[in-house]
Order: structure tokens, then C-alpha cells, then sequence
């Protein structure tokens, strides 16, 4: 994994309306060269809107964003974003290498061997042999695939990636997963929108948590997940601390041993995405 | 313009692997045959009457005019068919957003649409008006003197239709937008037809409202222009202009800069909608 660095999308205070539903109410946003990071949210929280907004397909109402010193959407930075929208489709009359051909010429990039790199394209996403094949006879899961090529078209700077996954079985998410990895690691910035917090938890360095149009969490993985509470097993029992950080464990334990405890087992409270996505956002889908 | 020409590629490209352009031309062939037919059957049947001075200009102009609804009437259901669907049904069908995130422009896809629409479908109108002029001057040995001017009028009128098309694409869905342009074209030709009843009546609100239409929907000022351009002079004459094919109308040099001025009208207004649509 490369180590981040300056932001290359960078967004502050976005907002969006359509009509009278607001969409985004001030979102503040970056993720820098060699990142992924991971947008969760329920279902109208906004995360696709700002995928769109970012991307130029929507037209934002306030704030300022940039892909690599360009205003978002304008052509400079459309020029340097590779996009999948959530719901998107390919001509089916058109063969998968006819779509990456397509592509790779209305992406005004440069590219020595066209040819190679629709094969090349293919490959990484798992679909060598299907270079002939028409979109019409794929799968769901070998269009997301090639959903996820068209926007590896060019060697983008950005990636802006809306549910990659979610027509994808098991073997399709973890071909994703290491496509994704492999872009971090040439240093492309990833922004992943998803509602599958373990593909977020193994790929994304941080995590962007939006919920009705606002960021309520953003941080590491291990930061939004950090130590709260310990449960101490003791010769009087088991005994929950609630309250105490990682950093307070050996604190306690010294305590518990001075006062003549004989300590069996330290279980420190990990939480996970899911237990800090209920609860800063719940079951939000059944409370609209 | 690279980017406009790779869209309006695709978009022919779809035409060609969705066997429109093949059941087009094998429907053509079908309907010429029928005005190869229809012309071989009047010469069989009129015979002599060719030779009568007075009758000579009708027979051809009345065939032409008839070949020209016919050729307009398809060529605009061709161009409502390829165009209906360009914008707000081909966004809601996820096609178009991952093309214009590339840094194409909004404007090079429309015109790209615009483009491969018009290409099909004035290259129809224009094929089919030369064959049936060809093949009507073949059969009579006559023709009316400005026959060869009705051509690029009906590619015009065409021409229209598709900009209005591509605008009415902006707003509806394909159907919706195939529907309203369609139901567009026949309120044109009808107020054409109630126009020409009116002038015969002495109606002049009916003629008015033909006029206003005629301006509305320049398509239908461009076919009356034709018709003009295929009516004979004399009484006899008068049998092409009050017959079923819509009345001959002139409609002067001004027809031409109103129409080029609707069409960039068009263009401008749905590449102005579009640029500013959410997709």
C-alpha cells in the first residue's frame, strides 16, 4: 500500500438540492493519490449524488470540489476520472471491446497500443476471453466487469465507483477487491460508494460515513472501530468496564493484579463498522 | 469534432447491427417497386390521354406529389424512430452517462445524435426523392419544370423533424418524446390540408391557423414549398393543390432563412436543456 498523499478530489461544503428534497447539506470530502476511500450510507443519504456531483453528471448548488486542481466536472477533470455509475448500461449490440474502444477514444488520451490495453483492461477484470463476446449475451456480473474496465479506460487519476460490486458473486467482489487494490498501489485515488461494509473494511484506508445529505464519521477503519470498553475475567468473575479506551488496559489489569486479582482473560471491546453504522445512522430505510 | 463524429459512429453503428438500415432499405425497394408498378399501370391505363396537352403535367406532378408525402411521411418516422430516444430515454436507460463523463461535452453527444440522425435520414429522403423523379421522368418522358427543386425541400423538412426531435428528447421519455413529435407532424399536415379548405372557402381563420403552423412546425411550410414547386399552371392545376396530398403553397426566400434559423433554434435550445439537466 502507497502512503497517501496530498488530496487530489477535494470537495468543501457541498450542497444539492432537487427541488424540495436536499441531497447534500455542506459535505466536505477528500481522498488523496494511492487511497480508497469508502462512502457508506443508507439508501438517499446523498452518496451518489455526490458521486455524480463530482463527476459532472450533476450540477451542484454550492461549495467547491477539484480532481487534480480542475473544477470538478468541467472537461480538465473529466479527463482524469474514471466513473461507474450504479446504474449504467452498454449498447448491447456492442462487443466488450468495442465499448473499451469507444472509450478510449472519447478519453483524448494518448494511448500507444489500443489494442493492448482493451486486452490488458479485460484481463485485470477477469474477462480475457469474453473480448468478442456482445453485451447483450454477458451476465449482469460480466457487464458490472466490464462497467469496471470502461472506467479503468486510460489509467485514470481518479476512480469514482458507485456500488461496483453489487451484481457481483463472491469470486466477482474479490476480482474487484484486487483490481482496486492494484490501482491504490499505481496511485490512483479511489472514491468507493457501497453499502457492503466488509468490502469497505478490507479495502477502503478511510471511511466517509454520510447520512441525510452530512458527513457524521470519517477516519481510519481502525480509528471509526477503535477499543471501547474491556471485559476482565477475574477469580470473582467476569467484570465488563465499559468505559475504558485501549490505552487504559494495562492500567486496569496493574490495578486488578495490585489489588490481588488473579487475572485470567483481557477481551477488549472492538466495534465494528456495522455496530458504528447503527448507530450513528440505524435503520434509517424504515424511518423515512 | 472527433468526439461528435465517434458518437454519431455509434449511434449508425447501432442502426446497421440493429438491422434498421437493412428492413429500411428492403421496405424501400418494397414501396418502390409499388411506385414502379403504379406508374407501368397509369401509362397502361391513361394511355393516349398523355398526349393531351392539358393533362401531359398532371399525371407525372401528381405521382411526385404523391412520392413526396410518402418519402417525407418516412423519412420523418425514420428520423421520430432514431432520434426519440437520443437524450432523456437513453439517460434513463444508463446509456448516456458513461459517455459524457469522458470530456466529451454534452454538446458533441448531441450533435453526434443530430448527426447520425440526419445522415440516415436525409440520405433516405434524398435516395428515394432522386428514384422516384428518375423513374417518373423515365416513364412519362415529363416532368414539371421545378420537379428536381422538391428534393432539398423534403430533406429539409426532415431536417426539421429531427431537430425537434432532438429538443423534444431533452424533455420526455423516448415514447412520450416519439408520440409528441409524431402527433406534432400530423397536426401539420392536417392544418396544411384545413389551410387549402379554407383558401377554397373563403375561410380565413382556417387559412390563418394554417399559417401559424406552418411557422410553428416549418416542416410542413417546406413540403407545401414542394408541392408548390410540382403544381402545374392552369385549371387543371388545381387538381394537385386541393388533393389529398396537402396544399401547394409557396413560401419564399424567407422560408429558407426561417427554417435554417429553427433548426440552430433547436440545437440551441436542447443543447441548452441538456446542459443543464442532472443526468
Amino acid at each position: 500500500m502507497s502512503t497517501p498523499t496530498e488530496p487530489i478530489l477535494a470537495a468543501r461544503g457541498l450542497t444539492k438540492s432537487y427541488r424540495t428534497t436536499v441531497a447534500l447539506r455542506g459535505v466536505d470530502i477528500h481522498v488523496s493519490a494511492g487511497e480508497v476511500v469508502g462512502l457508506l450510507g443508507p439508501n438517499g443519504a446523498g452518496k451518489s449524488t455526490l458521486t455524480k456531483l463530482l463527476c459532472g453528471l450533476v450540477r451542484g448548488d454550492g461549495g467547491t470540489a477539484t480532481i487534480a486542481g480542475a473544477a470538478a466536472g468541467s472537461t480538465p477533470a473529466r479527463g482524469k476520472v474514471g466513473y461507474l455509475a450504479e446504474l449504467f448500461r452498454f449498447p448491447g449490440w456492442a462487443t466488450a471491446a468495442e465499448v473499451l474502444a469507444t472509450h478510449q477514444r472519447l478519453g483524448h488520451r494518448p494511448v500507444t497500443d489500443p489494442a493492448a490495453e482493451r486486452a490488458a483492461l479485460l484481463a485485470e477484470v477477469g474477462l480475457s476471453n469474453a473480448a468478442a463476446t456482445r453485451v447483450e449475451a454477458m451476465s449482469k456480473g460480466m457487464q458490472q466487469r466490464l462497467g469496471l474496465a470502461q472506467a479503468l479506460v486510460g489509467a485514470p487519476e481518479v476512480l469514482l465507483l458507485d456500488e461496483p460490486t453489487s451484481a457481483l458473486d463472491p469470486a466477482g467482489r474479490h476480482t474487484v477487491r484486487e483490481v482496486l487494490a492494484r490501482a491504490r498501489d499505481r496511485g490512483t485515488a479511489v472514491l468507493l460508494n457501497t453499502h457492503l461494509l466488509g468490502e469497505v473494511e478490507l479495502l477502503a484506508d478511510r471511511v466517509v460515513l454520510i447520512d441525510a445529505g452530512r458527513v457524521v464519521a470519517q477516519g481510519t477503519v481502525a480509528e471509526l472501530t477503535a477499543v471501547h470498553g474491556v471485559t476482565v475475567e477475574t477469580d470473582q468473575g467476569r467484570v465488563e468496564h465499559p468505559d475504558i479506551s485501549r490505552d487504559e488496559i494495562p492500567g486496569l489489569v496493574k490495578r486488578l493484579v495490585r489489588e490481588g486479582r488473579s487475572v485470567y482473560s483481557v477481551e477488549p471491546h472492538r466495534s465494528t463498522l456495522e455496530d458504528l453504522y447503527l448507530e450513528l445512522v440505524g435503520d434509517r430505510e424504515t424511518q423515512r | 469534432m472527433t468526439d461528435v463524429l465517434v458518437i454519431a459512429r455509434l449511434a449508425l453503428q447501432e442502426a446497421v447491427r440493429r438491422r434498421v438500415l437493412t428492413v429500411v432499405g428492403m421496405l424501400t425497394l418494397l414501396s418502390g417497386g409499388l411506385y414502379l408498378a403504379g406508374c407501368i399501370s397509369l401509362k397502361h391505363h391513361v394511355g393516349g390521354l398523355l398526349e393531351t396537352p392539358a393533362i401531359k403535367p398532371i399525371v407525372p406532378a401528381t405521382l411526385l406529389g404523391l412520392a413526396s408525402f410518402t418519402t417525407l411521411f418516412l423519412g420523418s418516422v425514420l428520423s421520430v424512430f432514431l432520434t426519440a430516444g437520443a437524450v432523456r430515454g437513453d439517460v434513463d436507460r444508463g446509456l448516456v452517462q458513461p459517455l459524457v463523463v469522458r470530456p466529451v461535452g454534452r454538446n458533441s453527444y448531441l450533435g453526434g445524435r443530430a448527426l447520425a440522425a440526419a445522415v440516415v435520414s436525409c440520405s433516405y429522403v434524398l435516395l428515394v426523392s432522386v428514384f422516384a423523379t428518375a423513374l417518373t421522368r423515365l416513364m412519362f418522358h415529363n416532368l414539371p419544370p421545378s420537379a428536381w427543386q422538391v428534393i432539398p425541400r423534403l430533406v429539409t423538412g426532415v431536417l426539421v423533424v429531427t431537430a425537434l426531435t432532438l429538443l423534444v428528447s431533452c424533455l420526455f421519455s423516448t415514447v412520450a418524446t416519439g408520440v409528441s413529435v409524431l402527433m406534432a407532424y400530423g397536426a401539420g399536415l392536417v392544418a396544411g390540408l384545413l389551410g387549402e379548405i379554407g383558401k377554397s372557402f373563403g375561410a380565413h381563420t382556417l387559412t390563418r391557423i394554417a399559417e401559424a403552423v406552418s411557422w410553428a412546425l416549418p416542416f410542413e411550410a417546406m413540403y407545401r414549398d414542394a408541392l408548390q414547386k410540382l403544381s402545374p399552371s392552369g385549371p387543371l392545376g388545381q387538381l394537385v393543390q386541393l388533393g389529398p396530398l396537402g396544399g401547394a403553397n409557396g413560401g419564399g426566400p424567407g422560408l429558407w432563412l426561417f427554417t435554417a434559423a429553427y433548426i440552430i433554434g433547436c440545437g440551441l435550445l436542447a443543447s441548452w436543456r441538456f446542459g443543464r439537466a442532472d443526468l
